[in-house]
């Protein structure tokens, strides 16, 4: 009995010697992240590991844009919230409508338009970037949130086609055939029993591309350039051009820009690990 | 158009069901898949082979190989994939095996664990990268408080820098690779650990007898994957470094936009080009595997 207990203690504390180093990891830049937005610069940048005078003054400061880096402060996180809400729109029309075609119609060449979308999937977004820049500038869209709108959309559309595609090959083909015998057109079939079905699967969807475009740098900063017309990740690299960064502002304003997706995450996360990892885990 | 699709033969079972309306749903399929086709010609095609087209010029390989940014920009790369993935994934193999533990404060830990995947990476990475600065940082001021020194520049060493910027692409992408593996760990039968457990095998021959057989195929389906998105991580190096000391830890996806900003677009694509050879194997690959 006595033994069975200490090898049950060295299970536990080895458990606990995994488990926090794990924690640490893990929390440290969020830490620290925090903990410079409730700093004053002066207590920040003396190296002080816990908040010893915490403070809100940084928040006041950022939501009244009263430094020069956040003139364009709610500007920018509205431009955030409808480029991230308009590339999630985007992304389930095209999405839905193309997985329905290729799963429930069986449209003709669908299974090449599932391949094309999973090699666009493949190719690491940063290596199309450039070549979505000039594109992009061809089309006269530079600067126009909407290059950065259908850009994301591309990018996003792929994995949301693929996903999609497989979710809906799960619902029974009886569905179908009982549409068709009761004179039901496809439009019918579309809006009355697939997208009520498959609403668990557009949830992820949608999160997923919201988070994408929410949290894109690279493009965004590529294809926006006006002070009114970028999102905030963009501003926050901005604030790095400076010598003196006010970094406390910074900190808080990136708290304030994670905060939303954070969020989201948590609320949908059931949804969102499902749907990813249906996808992950074939093969 | 409709003749065309009449005339075909019925092509499944429930033909006699469909038939009057074949034509009709082929007809709405092919409307609905032109949405994404639109957005796959605009957006996709017409941008790479705009791109092929500007690295056409034998001249720009000539100029990018005499350049000795990009030589050290393939090695980085090379050793970011080669270490970051390895690491990674290793690392994120013995950790689901750490999750799967049932404890209470272990399923709040996952929760907390899953952080770095669900916020945006650039405040996180300008988190790091003030926690490095030499001066002001907590690191090196900690240092000093215990050591009374100087810490190290971190980020002023190249080597250094790309490791940081590794530790950063990692920190990133582990909890993701972590639940997918867990996700893996956890579909394989109960029963099969009781039976060892009976003809008393040790935990490492568990593993080496039933997990790893079990979830190696879609470890490295995972590998693969992680290897395409590490190569085309911009984020970690960009935001960490920024490419310097002294463009010494660029990697491919940085350097070609370092080309763009200096108005070398036929530089930039040409990286592009260049990073072909590494990318296109692994998405034959990956295509096989996961194209069913």
């Amino acid at each position: 009995m006595n033994r069975f207990l200490l090898r049950n203690v060295a299970n536990e504390a080895k458990l606990l010697l995994i488990g926090i180093p794990v924690f640490i990891w893990t929390i440290l830049p969020i830490y620290h992240l925090v903990l410079f937005a409730i700093s004053s610069k002066d207590s920040a940048f003396s190296g002080n590991l816990w908040p010893t005078h915490p403070t809100l003054d940084n928040f006041i400061t950022v939501f009244g844009q009263k430094h020069y880096f956040l003139i364009h402060f709610w500007r920018q996180l509205w431009n955030s919230v409808f480029i991230a809400a308009m590339t999630g729109a985007l992304t389930l029309i095209v999405a839905t409508t193309s997985a329905f075609a290729i799963s429930r119609l069986k449209v003709k060449g669908g299974r090449m338009v599932m391949n094309l979308a999973l090699f666009t999937y493949f190719i690491p977004a940063a290596f199309l970037a450039v070549p979505m820049y000039r594109t992009m500038g061809l089309y006269g869209l530079l600067n126009s949130q909407w290059a950065l709108i259908l850009a994301m959309m591309t990018i996003a559309s792929p994995y949301a086609i693929w996903v999609l595609k497989q979710a809906s090959d799960k619902l029974p083909a009886e569905l179908d055939e009982a549409a068709v015998i009761d004179g039901a057109s496809p439009m019918q079939l579309f809006r009355l029993v697939y997208i009520p079905l498959m609403a668990p699967s557009l949830v992820a969807i949608g999160a997923y591309a919201i988070l994408l475009a929410w949290n894109e740098y690279l493009y965004a900063f590529l294809l926006l350039s006006r002070d009114t017309s970028i999102p905030l990740p963009v501003a926050l690299g901005n604030f790095l051009a400076a010598d003196d960064s006010p970094w406390p502002l910074l900190m808080t304003t990136g708290l304030i820009y994670a905060i939303p997706p954070a969020a989201i995450y948590y609320v949908f996360r059931k949804y969102m690990v499902s749907g990813l990892t249906a996808g992950a885990t074939k093969g | 158009m409709s003749t065309a699709t009449i005339a075909q033969p019925p092509a499944s079972m429930d033909a006699p069901v469909r038939k009057r309306g074949l034509s009709q749903w082929q007809l709405w399929g092919i409307i609905l898949v032109i949405p994404y086709l639109l957005v796959f010609v605009l957006f996709v095609i017409y941008p790479v082979f705009y791109a092929f087209w500007l690295a056409h010029s034998p001249e720009s390989y000539v100029k990018l190989y005499n350049d000795p940014i990009f030589a050290r920009a393939v090695v980085n790369t090379l050793i970011f994939i080669f270490v970051a993935i390895n690491l990674k994934m290793a690392v994120a193999l013995a950790l689901s095996g750490f999750f799967l533990h049932d404890r209470v404060w272990i399923r709040w830990l996952s929760v907390i664990f899953i952080l770095p995947w669900a916020v945006p990476s650039i405040p996180t990475i300008l988190s790091v990268r003030f926690m490095l600065n030499p001066e002001w940082g907590i690191i090196n001021q900690t240092w000093f408080k215990l050591t009374f020194e100087d810490g190290p520049n971190w980020l002023n060493d190249p080597r250094l820098g790309l490791f940081f910027a590794m530790l950063v692409h990692i920190w990133k992408s582990l909890p993701f690779w972590t639940l997918i593996l867990l996700s893996g760990r956890l579909a394989i039968s109960n029963d099969l650990y009781e039976a060892a457990s009976v003809d008393g095998s040790n935990g490492l021959q568990k593993f080496r007898y039933i997990t790893w057989p079990s979830i190696s195929q879609l470890y490295l389906t995972c590998a693969l994957l992680s290897a395409i998105w590490t190569l085309g991580d911009f984020n970690s190096v960009y935001l960490l470094t920024g490419g310097g000391p002294a463009d010494l830890t660029h990697v491919l996806a940085t350097l070609g936009i370092r080309y763009l900003r200096l108005a070398e677009v036929d530089l930039s694509m040409a990286t592009i080009v260049c990073a072909l050879p590494i990318i296109l194997p692994i998405v034959y690959v990956l295509m096989k595997r996961l194209s069913k």
